[in-house]
């Protein structure tokens, strides 16, 4: 070759090679993203932070929009928002607020960003009983945000048994992610209102599980267990309880790795490196709860409460197939079409499934979106009602996969659309499931037999389409 | 002696009491022949009369969870909204007769159909309708889909449809279907043949 040639290759290696560093290094010093973590009755979600000046803000309506009804408008450098019937005005560049008639000072200048209006993180605090009307209990360093009395609590013991185990017994039903390392097992509680037991380092008298400790940073807690041989977790009473403790190859050979579990295992979760922390493969919709009922199925059979227990029994089946989980309604709560969406859009799910039962006809109803005609010219926003159009595809391979499942199972199945919502706000795949009796014996809809034979059936379809779905997101 | 403007104050002041007993004998049996037509349990009788056509009604059956198109004969107005009116007028006697194939609450019926624009209908349920339904999915998708496709079918022209009750916006008809937007006669065509078949 020609020393001009050789050389002529060099400028193109050289950007390459550049421009490659400059991406390492600008990847290594991406800074993690701020979050504050807002816990309540009606949902649990997080938020970004950004910082002004060197103080933390958080945009109000945001803060606001998944407890109520709430709207803002800006004018010039006035701020109005107005949150149920509580009404607020706020300036930009000033500390101090209207709200109600009253004033309220700030800790910080309230800012204006775009028509966004962004408060201090210190004044929530202060700022937000007078929005909702009750207590919050702000822990600024963690950036955890807890609204009136939703702390979810836990015990931890390590029983005395050979292996030992440790036992956590949580007030509601968890769902961390879960990550092994040589030593340590740790859990990351992104959505849920946990709060520390009297302590934060615990000690157990085990020599296999010495001690436990609790932290809490960016809007998450992480529960670290430590233990002398691999740790791995199961979960039991409908999430409620976590049990940890060595696996059986484990004790009888104390060097073997700890990632693997055995795939035939249903109910050991990845011990291997965690999944992103804020990906759920599913999200499940237990439809009703709160105030609203659902169908009276007999009389003392509610909707609400069927979807409930389906939908924490089709967690279990999802997760022990690896399919992480999230149960949208994990109580009884009311919860509007536009949140469950919302949350579900927020989760970022490779599927949506919406439970429903029913007295009428028998077996299992598969359900699509009826979705309107999207109006055109909308730029780069997308319309509400018609946020499921590009998924429509994949949510009838996916209704496919559920119905030959079941159909393999001998249920009754049928696949139709339907107009029901919030199928069509949802931006992921998205079925509904309407769980019909499998006999004239309307109880048996409660039965955890028929039930789990439809929740095993659900996961194996779900697990028969995996890769499309993901690949879908 | 009693004095003459004494009588006549009193004669005025009874003869205004004896019309006011009137007027308010009268209130009272208007009110009372309104409450007695609010009590009745079915729709209004067909007000027409005279040679009939043939329709096409797609009848909901819960036994089979299916839809299914019936012909039917029946007197029909000349108007085209009377017409759409008179049609689901029929569709409701199915479901209000008994045995009923898909039974509606008690009072359930259309209380107008408007045909407001090209294209447009709009179907204005009673809130007994509403009120009384059965909640569930596929049991209140039977329903519109059956009030829509039967719509559609006899009247021709028409592209998209409304559902509200009592003349007002409802978010569900009883739990599930969504009444918030506007039905396209095209998809629910294809609802209407998803529903033909039994599982």
């Amino acid at each position: 070759m020609p020393s001009t040639e050789k050389f002529a290759a060099w400028p193109p290696l050289a950007s390459a090679a550049v421009c490659l560093l400059a991406s390492t290094f600008l990847l290594l010093g991406a800074p993690v993203e701020k979050l504050i973590s807002i816990y309540s009755n009606v949902a649990n979600y997080s938020l970004p932070v950004l910082t002004r000046g060197g103080t933390d803000y958080v945009g109000l309506l945001e803060t606001l929009e998944p407890l109520g009804a709430v709207n803002a408008r800006a004018s010039g450098s006035h701020w109005k928002i107005r949150y149920n019937n509580v009404e607020a005005e706020f300036v930009s560049g000033k500390a101090r607020a209207r709200i109600q008639g009253g004033d309220l000072d700030l800790p910080a200048d309230f800012l204006l960003e775009k028509g966004r209006g962004l408060v201090p993180l210190a004044s929530l605090n202060t700022l937000l009983p007078r929005f909702l009307g009750g207590p919050v209990t702000l822990r600024e360093s963690a950036r955890r945000l807890f609204i009136g009395d939703v702390a979810v609590h836990f015990t931890a013991q390590v029983s005395q048994t050979n292996p030992p185990r440790l036992v956590m017994h949580f007030t509601s039903p968890v769902n961390p992610t879960i990550a092994t390392e040589s030593g340590k097992l740790r859990m990351l509680f992104t959505h849920e209102p946990l709060v520390a037991p009297g302590s934060q380092t615990l000690t157990f008298d085990s020599k296999t599980i010495p001690s436990a400790s609790y932290q809490e940073n960016n809007g998450a807690v992480e529960v670290v267990v430590n233990g002398t041989v691999p740790l791995m977790a199961s979960f039991a009473d409908d999430g409620r309880t976590i049990n940890i403790g060595p696996p059986p190859s484990a004790l009888a050979t104390p060097s073997a790795p700890a990632n693997n579990p055995p795939a035939s295992s249903p109910v050991l979760l990845g011990t291997t490196s965690a999944p992103p922390a804020s990906r759920y493969f599913a999200v499940v919709d237990a439809s009703h709860g709160g105030d609203e009922r659902g169908a009276a199925l007999s009389d003392q059979l509610a909707e609400k409460d069927v979807t409930l227990a389906f939908a924490r029994r089709l967690r279990q089946e999802l997760e022990a197939r690896g399919l992480t989980t999230l149960v949208l309604r994990d109580g009884d709560l009311t919860l509007s079409p536009d949140q469950r969406a919302g949350i579900t859009n927020s989760a970022h799910p490779a599927i949506y499934l919406c439970l429903h039962a029913a007295s009428q006809g028998r077996g299992v109803r598969l359900f699509t979106a009826l979705v309107p005609p999207a109006p055109e010219n909308l730029g780069p926003f997308i319309a509400w009602d018609a946020a499921q159009a590009e998924f429509q595809a994949i949510s009838r391979a996916a209704q496919a996969s559920l119905a030959a499942e079941l159909q393999s199972r001998q249920v009754t199945v049928r696949s139709l659309s339907a107009p029901l919502r919030p199928l069509n706000n949802v931006m992921a795949a998205a079925v509904a499931v309407e769980l019909g009796p499998p006999s004239d014996d309307i109880s048996e809809l409660n039965s955890a037999a028929y039930q789990q034979l439809v929740a095993s059936a659900i996961a194996a379809g779900l697990g028969n389409v995996r890769d499309k779905l993901e690949a879908g997101r | 002696m009693i004095p003459r403007h004494f009588l006549i104050a009193v004669a005025v002041m009874l003869a205004v009491a004896l019309g006011a007993s009137l007027y308010i004998r009268g209130m009272r049996g208007r009110a009372h022949n309104l409450a007695a037509a609010a009590g009745s349990s079915g729709p209004v009788s067909p007000p027409v009369s005279g040679p009939t056509e043939q329709v096409t009604l797609y009848v909901a059956y819960d036994d089979a969870g299916v839809l299914r198109p019936q012909t039917a004969r029946i007197p029909l107005p000349a108007g085209r909204q009377e017409r759409a009116q008179q049609v689901l007028r029929s569709l409701l006697n199915i479901y209000l007769d008994k045995p009923s194939p898909h039974p509606l609450g008690a009072g359930s019926d259309v209380r107008d159909t408007y045909l407001v624009d090209p294209g447009l209908a709009v179907i204005d349920l009673n809130a007994a309708f509403a009120d009384g339904h059965r909640s569930g999915v596929l049991v209140e998708e039977l329903t519109v889909a059956s009030l829509v496709q039967t719509l559609s079918a006899n009247i021709p022209g028409i592209t998209r449809i409304k559902i509200l009750v009592d003349g007002k916006e409802r978010d569900t008809l009883a739990g599930h279907a969504d009444l918030s937007g506007f039905f396209q006669a095209s998809a629910m065509s294809q609802i209407a043949a998803q529903l033909a078949t039994a599982p």
